[in-house]
């Protein structure tokens, strides 16, 4: 499984990435939507962990380029906001799988994920 | 007083708490006096001035009438008795002239006259010659009178100086009232004089009197120039008694003037000399008996402008009471309205600080979680630090901390997302329980039991979150406010039927007056004043369950515990939430 970390907060993202490394999962991570979208043409992923804030691309409409690219790739959203936007962002909608609220356990991360890939 | 409570408007006892250059404005009760005075004056000054123009308008009206009336009167009958008189002195006149009688005067001639002129013009009694030295000569009538001396009667003396005579009434030798009538004359050319004296039986002069018809208890009779009563009387006096009343000065027509008794009556005198005689007629009326009825429609039209005035005043009390307390309430809804405003927008922005907070919170938390995690994952797999209880409790540590803290920022989220307004499908559970969450230390510190039942088929309500939110919080602080320590509170919630669920929020507090409970949703009602309570809690939330399409009962018993009860849909109508969320 390749997972893409996408999260204004390079400390976080690093750090989630390195933990995925060590449970066996390939992840690769950026700071920025554009570098996001630069990434998914390079390469090929399974899943995408979006942050709702992000610099430049705000990452509701970063969901919708992303899915138009591969439409096959799954998402999760990881925010720090509980506000109205994040809560659209959530719904059936925008088909946006899951919606995590941080601080997240790893635990509860890799239950996601697998509950997605297995879907 | 019990009554004037019951009346009393909400305005009455209202106090004007605010300061500053229009907190007159607020003084309702100097409106509502302003506006009943003004009211008041404007209505009943002009009806009240046209009432007593009208009154002294109808009254002088009436007077006028009145004493033209008895003027009247006055002059008719002084019409008749002049002619009555003239008319006998006229014939006496016409029978010494006569030659027959000039020459031949004897007592068979005289009682033949007498009894022509009873026959033809009546009021006759007798029929007397005297002569030029005052004895009477010839007499016919029902009294011995021949040889009388008359030379030193009054009558007798003017008669032979002014040629003839009409004397007041008098009693004379016969010692009955009568009139004389004398005319002198001379039955030779050059030889001595004779005077026929006439005597008329006041009986007919005072029929005449008697007859007339005077409204008002009026008196009609004659007095001399002396003022004595020359016909009887029905109130002022016997014959040849002194009137009381005044003798009216001399005037050549009738006269008609008004005069007040000792006795404080008013009468109204109508007079006039009665020329070539020594009478004068006199007509009284009494002014009150003429005005009796006058004075009873006056009375009708004064009860009638009492009972008017009376109505006026009872509009105007009613409308400026109604009208000022309109103003009143819709000004405590704008104070209310505003209120509920600040309120709002109080909650909102502690909502968006504690969505700010937690915030900026999460990120730092999630990067500790993420790096204290990396650092359990590299301890785990080295051997040596896997061991390493104490550095790996101490890790568990920093994790379980995090977690406690997203379960507070996750707390505050929740509540900053309800204060938007939106219909959300919620388990009516869970709010509760968030809410409480919030009260859980106080409740923890104060050993405040607290107990929730929840039917276990309860459905979700597709409501307002927020306000639902609001409404628990607010009445649980009450709760908690109303409650000692050691109190307990029990929220429990059941379907009412198939479309309501009912929630009942009790505690065990201090409870509400029997007196009071009316009032507990009124804005402003408030028992904790000066111990920070605005009285807007309970009014704000009763607005904020009718918004949900709700309704919010309250029992109480006063030492023994509140119970709030809030019935709710099922599902809110789309509609309704728009109309209320215009209003919040």
């Amino acid at each position: 499984m390749r997972v893409l970390l996408v999260d204004d907060e390079q400390e976080l993202v690093e750090t989630l990435a390195e933990r995925l490394g060590i449970r066996g999962i390939e992840a690769r991570w950026t700071t920025n939507g554009d570098a996001a979208l630069a990434l998914i043409d390079q390469e090929d992923f399974d899943l995408a962990v979006l942050d709702v804030k992000i610099p430049g691309i705000n990452g509701i409409n970063l969901h919708k380029m992303m899915k138009e690219k591969c439409p096959r790739m799954k998402f999760i959203f990881m925010t720090g906001h509980g506000s109205q936007d994040d809560f659209a962002a959530g719904s059936a909608e925008t088909g946006v799988d899951y919606y995590l609220l941080k601080p997240v356990t790893i635990d509860e991360l890799l239950h996601k994920m697998n509950q997605l890939m297995n879907k | 007083m019990k009554f004037l409570n019951r009346i009393k408007p909400e305005f009455w006892d209202h106090r004007i708490f605010s300061e500053g250059p229009y907190s007159s404005q607020f003084n309702f009760r100097r409106t509502w006096y302003a506006a009943v005075f003004l009211t008041s004056a404007v209505v009943l000054a002009p009806l009240i001035f046209m009432a007593v123009m009208d009154y002294r308008a109808t009254l002088h009206d009436v007077e006028s009438e009145i004493l033209l009336r008895t003027s009247r009167l006055v002059s008719n009958t002084r019409r008749t008795l002049s002619y009555f008189l003239d008319e006998r002195r006229s014939a006496l006149d016409f029978i010494v002239h006569d030659n027959n009688f000039k020459l031949n005067v004897n007592p068979e001639r005289m009682e033949q006259v007498l009894e022509n002129l009873k026959r033809s013009f009546g009021g006759f009694t007798d029929l007397g010659c005297i002569d030029h030295q005052g004895i009477q000569c010839v007499y016919a009538g029902p009294y011995n009178l021949t040889g009388k001396d008359y030379s030193d009667q009054k009558w007798y003396q003017q008669a032979v100086k002014r040629g003839e005579f009409i004397s007041d009434v008098f009693r004379g030798f016969r010692h009955i009232p009568h009139i004389v009538i004398a005319v002198k004359y001379y039955p030779s050319e050059g030889g001595p004089f004779r005077v026929l004296r006439a005597t008329l039986d006041t009986a007919k002069f005072n029929d005449m009197l008697s007859h007339l018809e005077i409204a008002g208890h009026g008196d009609a009779f004659i007095i001399n120039h002396e003022g004595v009563l020359q016909t009887p009387t029905l109130f002022h006096g016997e014959i040849l008694e002194k009137i009381s009343l005044p003798i009216p000065d001399f005037a050549p027509e009738t006269r008609v003037f008004q005069w007040v008794t000792e006795k404080d009556v008013p009468l109204v005198i109508g007079y006039c000399y009665i020329t070539n005689t020594p009478f004068i007629l006199m007509v009284v009326k009494h002014k009150k008996e003429l005005l009796k009825s006058w004075e009873s429609s006056r009375r009708e039209l004064i009860g009638f402008l009492l009972i008017s005035v009376a109505f006026i005043l009872f509009v105007i009390l009613w409308g400026a009471t109604y009208l000022v307390n309109r103003i009143f309430q819709s000004d405590q809804k704008l104070i209310f309205s505003l209120h509920q405003v600040e309120y709002t927008n109080k909650m909102a922005s502690i909502g968006r600080l504690a969505a700010g907070v937690a915030h900026e919170i999460n990120n730092p938390l999630a990067i500790i979680n993420e790096k204290a995690g990396l650092m359990k994952d590299l301890f785990l797999f080295k051997e040596e630090y896997k061991q390493n209880e104490m550095l790996m409790g101490l890790l568990d540590s920093i994790l379980k901390s995090v977690t406690r803290c997203g379960r507070i920022t996750k707390r505050l989220l929740g509540f900053a997302r309800h204060m938007d307004v939106s219909i959300q499908t919620i388990n009516l559970e869970e709010v509760v329980r968030e809410v409480l969450g919030f009260l859980n230390k106080e409740a923890e510190y104060r050993s405040i039991q607290i107990s929730i039942e929840m039917d276990e088929n309860l459905p979700n309500l597709d409501t307002d979150a927020g306000r639902l939110q609001q409404v628990i919080l607010n009445i649980i602080n009450n709760a908690f406010a109303a409650m000692e320590n050691n109190g307990r509170l029990q929220v429990k919630a059941a379907m009412a039927d198939k479309d309501n669920i009912v929630l009942s929020i009790s505690d065990t507090g201090c409870g509400i007056p029997e007196a009071d409970i009316k009032r507990v949703f009124e804005p402003f009602f408030s028992t904790k004043t000066g111990k920070g309570g605005t009285g807007l809690g309970l009014s704000i939330t009763y607005g904020l369950v009718e918004q949900l399409g709700g309704n919010i009962d309250v029992k109480s018993e006063v030492n023994r515990g509140t119970t709030f009860t809030i019935t709710l849909p099922l599902a809110i109508k789309e509609k309704e939430m728009k109309n209320s969320c215009e209003y919040s």
